[in-house]
């Protein structure tokens, strides 16, 4: 018997019955013989709950999980304290059990926090429109580039180099199979060149797009980004943001851009390995029907009642098939739930104390790490919570000896950018304390 | 139980928090001395200002708005919507995984790159390829590296003027949106009457200028193509490839393997068939498998073990590149691993019998009531064209309408496009005969209600709290946001 197959012998046999049959065998009459799998599958054979337990917990106790060790890692995936309601809430099977709310009188739950969240969204980002969400940050750029590229019907993306290198990686993939140009834009001093910039745009230019905090952690200049790219008539603006990072900073919707997209793992969602993490997308009204994926909309039901339904689903592969925005179907519904709670729970006060208190802890890092010198700025510019440094030894090198300390070093960035050799990025949060950041540097210092 | 109907905006008091977080125990400094002024806000975000009680009530009380599979019987089409165990969820959220950077040393994650192997094996004895990618987020995003595996695996052959990609007018809607992103042009063909694949047309569809065809097998109607090898030769000589969607591949777990079938590539739903949630609409994960001509083309990177140590391999010179951030939804990943290890082979098999089982079951009882378009043995769903009786001016959506008020969440309707009034009914294997003859009770009593009041069906749902939300009207005059 197996926990969740519920029929007995005798079901199975009165249902058998019912359909003219004797054995279970007849249902698979119908698959030829020379395609008929004749043995059983090589995997093991059913374990009890006990055992799953035990080895799933042996196999997480070969991890070295972050409660155990001091991380500075970041480069898009970030350690933000997660308050206990997020899981509560998140693991209620009302929500986590559901599909998409294609029947909106049964699905009030999750269209409601949709809406909710493309209202959060939108707010942050200073936008007027925000979907219900895309697999992760990197491919939510891509999505953008197209739906730019669809607006526009022009061909080409210009793309900062100092955008993550896997959101660069994804476009690069994405746009091979379309025949789309990507245009990747030099670094000055750990920014977009904005000089380089200038010269590349024209009226081939679907879309610019650039991230800030970027991926060394320094603020891009959106506004002159925005002033630049505008030049050109139908060109739009796309900016990748840390949504944490709006607690503080100039929204994208007031600086000129017409797209924010973004990783929204920062906003409740666990590290996780990598995911599943959280891609949003807010843009412009003027964006509403090219946007890919779903929209939560507010209507009225047959008796006057405020109600929620899914919308503008003319844009959608289930209605226009090749003719669709997107491919986009199953997208990460419960973990925009996550995000909406974050939000809502650290609300007006919190997000901005995060953002803050982040950034306190990092340019406290900052400074105490570069004090003896051995560790110099790689950039000369302004970061949020996260910075690169460059030492005398190999990144490689030093992390080793950290982890053999406890330590878990910063962001190799020679791996993706083979000129900074030597160079490490080090996010710092508002979770970490004074403490960790002195042994980050007694550490060092013995290395170095 | 109240009647709640607050958005979160609305029940926010200036004042409130639900948080508390550490002071700062270093020398704060001012904050235009560490970032410019220029860059900084000077307007208030407009957030929600909440206690934590106002958190959890809210959004208990809208949970209280929904329908899970946990509430009842869910038999959506196509989505196989069977029960997510709970020991995957709390194996997923063990603090092992869940405090995992994805750029920590690989020593410190052999753990995950173990199960990561585990998981790759396991999907290929499972779908007769030999090698499987982890990455994809979603099946729509796992049909999408397969579409680009097939056009990566053309143009290393230099073959560049394959631009078209086969696809029956019974397939989701996902497969025609995946091939145009993926720069093809599209060729339906149509259905035999039995919702097969015509290969006469087949035949004519092929040529020099044919990529691939993506086909679900069991296909969108619950049936097996019988023809697949003969599809397969036809695709095969003409030079295409063959792309299956997995999303019906619950009902021939341990019976039959795309790859035995002639699949090159496949991608499996682990929201689908291995039983992770599909969380109101995700995160969902889409595996992909492939045969060895296309290995060298995966996204990178793939897992590996060498002298009993798991590591990333990013040695793939042809890879398409990278299809999303890090390695793949890793917490649904645990889920499924976790459901395997659980179900085991004679598991996976038992649930594929019980899937069928429960679908021909319910089609033998349905058929009385509803119209059967096509008699044969399903596999793990059928599909339903409306009432039997011809005179009934009863609609599909009425039916779907009513089922609410009858406690159940309706099937798929109106898809596939093949069937007129279409009722798309998947039961999974993890519903009880008594729950699927309560279900027939009241699928019978709808029927009889169509004769006798169909004023009933035509304003259904009756008990719901809202009834038949405007959808016009959300289009027509768009509200997005909550705007005070």
């Amino acid at each position: 018997m197996y926990p969740y197959i519920p029929h007995t012998d005798k079901d199975v046999e009165e249902m058998l019955k019912k359909l003219g049959l004797n054995d279970i065998e007849q249902l698979f009459d119908d698959i030829p013989k020379d395609v008929k799998l004749n043995r059983e599958l090589n995997i093991p054979k059913a374990k009890s709950e006990l055992e799953v337990r035990n080895r799933l917990i042996e196999l997480a106790n070969k991890n070295c999980s972050l409660s155990k060790v001091t991380s500075f890692l970041g480069a898009g995936a970030y350690e933000h304290y997660i308050p206990s309601v997020v899981n509560h809430i998140i693991s209620r099977s009302e929500f986590y059990t559901a599909y998409t709310p294609y029947q909106p009188e049964i699905s009030q739950g999750t269209l409601q926090y949709i809406f909710e969240f493309q209202t959060l969204i939108s707010e942050l980002t200073g936008m007027d429109v925000a979907n219900a969400s895309l697999y992760d940050g990197g491919t939510a750029v891509v999505e953008a580039a197209l739906m730019a590229c669809a607006y526009s019907k022009r061909e080409n993306i210009i793309i900062s180099k100092t955008v993550k290198p896997d959101a660069r990686k994804i476009l690069k993939t994405y746009a091979h199979a379309q025949s789309l140009n990507v245009i990747e834009v030099g670094i000055d001093d750990g920014i977009t060149d904005l000089n380089e910039l200038s010269n590349l745009v024209d009226e081939n230019t679907a879309a610019v797009i650039v991230q800030s905090p970027n991926f060394f952690g320094i603020i891009e200049d959106l506004e002159k980004v925005s002033e630049i790219t505008h030049k050109v008539k139908k060109t739009t603006v796309v900016a990748s943001v840390d949504p944490i990072s709006l607690g503080i900073l100039k929204r994208p919707g007031d600086l000129g851009v017409d797209v924010a997209v973004g990783e929204g793992q920062s906003l409740g969602i666990p590290l996780s390995f990598g995911g599943p993490y959280l891609g949003f997308m807010a843009a412009k009204k003027e964006y509403i029907r090219k946007m890919p994926g779903r929209i939560v909309g507010q209507t009225e039901d047959l008796d006057g009642k405020r109600s929620f339904v899914l919308t503008l689903t003319a844009r959608e592969q289930h209605i226009r098939r090749e003719k669709a925005t997107s491919n986009i179907c199953s997208n990460q519904g419960l973990n925009s739930l996550a995000a909406t709670v974050y939000i809502v729970t650290l609300g007006k006060k919190g997000i901005k104390e995060v953002a803050l208190k982040s950034t306190q802890m990092a340019h406290y890092a900052f400074d105490e790490l570069t004090k003896s010198g051995k560790l110099k700025s790689l950039f000369n510019k302004p970061f949020f919570i996260e910075f690169a440094l460059k030492a005398d030894k190999t990144t490689e090198e030093i992390n080793q000896k950290l982890l053999e300390n406890g330590i878990i070093g910063g962001f190799d960035l020679s791996k993706e950018y083979p000129q900074y050799e030597n160079s490490s990025l080090y996010a710092v949060t508002e979770v970490k304390r004074k403490d960790d950041v002195d042994k980050l540097k007694s550490v060092l210092e013995g290395i170095l | 139980m109240r009647n709640y109907d607050k958005l979160i905006f609305e029940i926010s008091k200036p004042g409130r928090v639900a948080y508390k977080l550490p002071e700062l125990d270093i020398e704060e400094k001012q904050i235009e001395d560490m970032i410019p002024k220029e860059f900084l806000s000077d307007k208030e975000l407009n957030l929600p200002e909440v206690s934590e009680v106002d958190v959890i009530r809210h959004y208990t009380n809208i949970s209280n708005k929904n329908y899970g599979v946990d509430t009842g019987f869910y038999p959506l089409g196509s989505c196989t919507m069977k029960y997510n165990p709970k020991i995957n969820e709390d194996m997923a959220g063990l603090d092992g995984f869940v405090n995992l950077h994805p750029y920590q040393p690989q020593s410190c994650v052999q753990g995950s790159l173990e199960l990561m192997y585990e998981l790759q094996n396991y999907l290929c004895e499972i779908s007769g390829m030999d090698q499987i990618t982890l990455q994809p987020a979603a099946g729509a995003h796992g049909e999408l590296t397969g579409v680009m595996l097939i056009k990566a695996y053309h143009e290393s052959r230099n073959d560049k003027k394959r631009n078209k990609i086969i696809v029956p007018d019974s397939a989701h809607g996902t497969n025609p949106a995946t091939a145009a992103m993926a720069g093809y042009d599209i060729i339906e063909i149509k259905s035999t009457k039995e919702g097969l694949v015509d290969l006469e047309q087949l035949r004519e569809a092929v040529g020099e200028d044919t990529a691939g065809l993506m086909l679900t097998n069991p296909n969108t109607l619950g049936i097996f193509d019988r023809g697949i090898k003969e599809i397969a030769k036809i695709v095969h000589d003409a030079g295409g490839l063959l792309y299956y969607d997995g999303a019906n591949a619950n009902a021939i777990l341990g019976y039959a393997r795309p790859g035995d079938m002639g699949f090159d590539v496949v991608h499996f739903n682990l929201h689908k068939t291995f039983s992770t949630p599909h969380g109101g609409g995700g995160p969902g994960s889409g595996p992909v498998g492939v045969k060895k001509d296309l290995v060298p083309f995966l996204p990178v990177p793939i897992v590996k073990k060498d002298n009993g140590q798991f590591y990333l391999d990013y040695d793939y010179p042809q890879s398409i590149g990278k299809m999303k951030d890090f390695y793949g939804h890793f917490g649904m990943l645990v889920r499924a691993y976790a459901y395997i290890l659980s179900m085991g082979s004679d598991g996976l098999k038992k649930a594929s019998q019980m899937a069928v089982l429960n679908s021909n079951y319910l089609k033998e009882h349905l058929k009385e009531d509803y119209y059967l378009p096509i008699e044969t043995i399903y596999k793990h769903e059928f599909v339903l064209g409306g009432l039997k009786d011809p005179l009934s001016d009863v609609i599909t959506l009425d039916i779907a309408k009513r089922l609410l008020d009858y406690g159940y969440h309706p099937p798929t309707v109106y898809f596939p496009l093949i069937i007129n009034e279409a009722l798309m009914i998947e039961p999974t294997e993890t519903e009880s005969k008594e729950t699927l003859d309560e279900f027939i009770e009241a699928m019978k009593k709808i029927a009889k209600e169509a004769k006798e009041n169909p004023e009933l069906l035509k304003t259904a749902p009756h008990n719901t709290v809202v009834r038949r939300p405007n959808e016009v009207k959300a289009a027509r005059d768009i509200i997005v946001k909550y705007e005070g």
